[in-house]
């Protein structure tokens, strides 16, 4: 079965909004529960290295320029290099690596 | 108003280097929108309601994968559920009378960076901060994506495959620092690395999709993360996202 592309934006739309919305509408205190709390706390650290590898390996054309960019990225990230720096940083490595693997082939 | 105004134009103020980053990291969002198959008036609508880099990025994926639309409700939840905590602690800082009205409409504007200098300003905030830094933050995201969609069958593979990593760059950005401040964090991370490459590599998992696995992924680990080694209640969760806001906040 094919799903309709609008349907699938309304849908991760509707989510984002009602979790970005209803804490600020309803809650007003903190929440208490120690597990909620440490597991809220977790999760975007989890979801970002999962999404991250091995994810960019695969997406360059060579998977070693990936892994280059995955390594540096971290060094860059430990030194403080803000966020737009990183993200330059990583492309440039991988469009070295492959211009270089493409001369050399 | 006229206080009203200035929070305004501060915010504009401040959304402007928040904005072209967006831009650039749109822009690879947007070739990955492509490859689900999104036109580029689709890729701005998506971006403009959504507006989530780890968040679109994994709405792409299970575009991709032509999932139940239950599957994109849950997966959503899951890569967004960050933005409730920051939702949280947004909530302690606006005026007890603040208005159901703009608690909704700086609730939707609620991203990490237009989080990280919000949270940052001294003393109740006004929510027409907030509304600056996205009219200026979230058309520049949108019109990226759009762009991306645009011209990434435009430019060459070479660049195309150099800017499919920019948005893993701004992810390996915002979980390195606090993996180096706090190691709990740090070994989460590595743990999360080898079980998603292992994820990856058996094929007892090859009928899931790619954003179902980073789904259940993030349930187990953070859960055992939270069950292991709960925050202190004294220490305040939200603490690394206010680390940047100095750079804007000038």
């Amino acid at each position: 079965m094919t799903h309709n592309i609008y349907l699938y934006i309304l849908t991760a739309a509707a989510v984002s909004c009602l979790i970005r919305i209803l804490p600020l509408t309803l809650i007003r205190g903190k929440i208490k529960n120690p597990f909620i709390r440490s597991f809220l706390y977790y999760v975007p650290y989890v979801t970002l290295a999962v999404m991250t590898f091995p994810a960019i390996i695969t997406a360059p054309q060579i998977p070693l320029a990936g892994i280059l960019a995955l390594l540096i990225g971290i060094a860059a990230a430990w030194k403080g290099v803000n966020m737009i720096g990183i993200a330059i940083l990583c492309c440039a490595v991988v469009f070295i690596c492959e211009s270089a693997a493409a001369f050399i082939m | 108003m006229n206080r009203n105004k200035t929070a305004f134009l501060n915010g504009m103020r401040d959304g402007v280097p928040i904005a072209l980053g967006y831009f650039a990291v749109a822009f690879s969002l947007g070739i990955v929108a492509k490859k689900a198959g999104l036109n580029p008036f689709q890729g701005f609508i998506s971006s403009m309601l959504n507006h989530a880099s780890a968040g679109e990025y994994a709405e792409f994926t299970v575009i991709m994968a032509n999932a139940p639309y239950l599957e994109m409700a849950f997966v959503i939840l899951v890569t967004n559920i960050r933005y409730l905590l920051m939702s949280c602690a947004l909530s302690q800082r606006f005026d007890p009378g603040t208005s159901l009205f703009h608690r909704i409409l700086a609730g939707f504007g609620i991203t990490d960076e237009i989080f990280g200098i919000s949270i940052g300003r001294a003393g109740a905030l006004n929510p027409y901060y907030n509304y600056g830094a996205m009219a200026i933050a979230l058309p520049s995201w949108s019109l990226g994506t759009a762009c991306g969609i645009v011209a990434g069958n435009i430019l060459p593979v070479s660049v195309v495959s150099a800017l499919s990593v920019a948005l893993y760059g701004m992810f390996i950005a915002i979980i390195i620092p606090v993996s180096k401040a706090d190691k709990i964090v740090g070994g989460v991370v590595i743990a999360s690395f080898l079980a998603s490459f292992l994820v990856s590599r058996l094929s007892l998992f090859d009928s899931l999709s790619d954003s179902l696995k980073i789904s259940l992924l993030t349930v187990l680990i953070a859960g055992l993360a939270a069950f292991f080694f709960p925050v202190k209640e004294e220490e305040e969760p939200l603490k690394h996202h206010t680390k940047e806001e100095p750079e804007y906040d000038a």
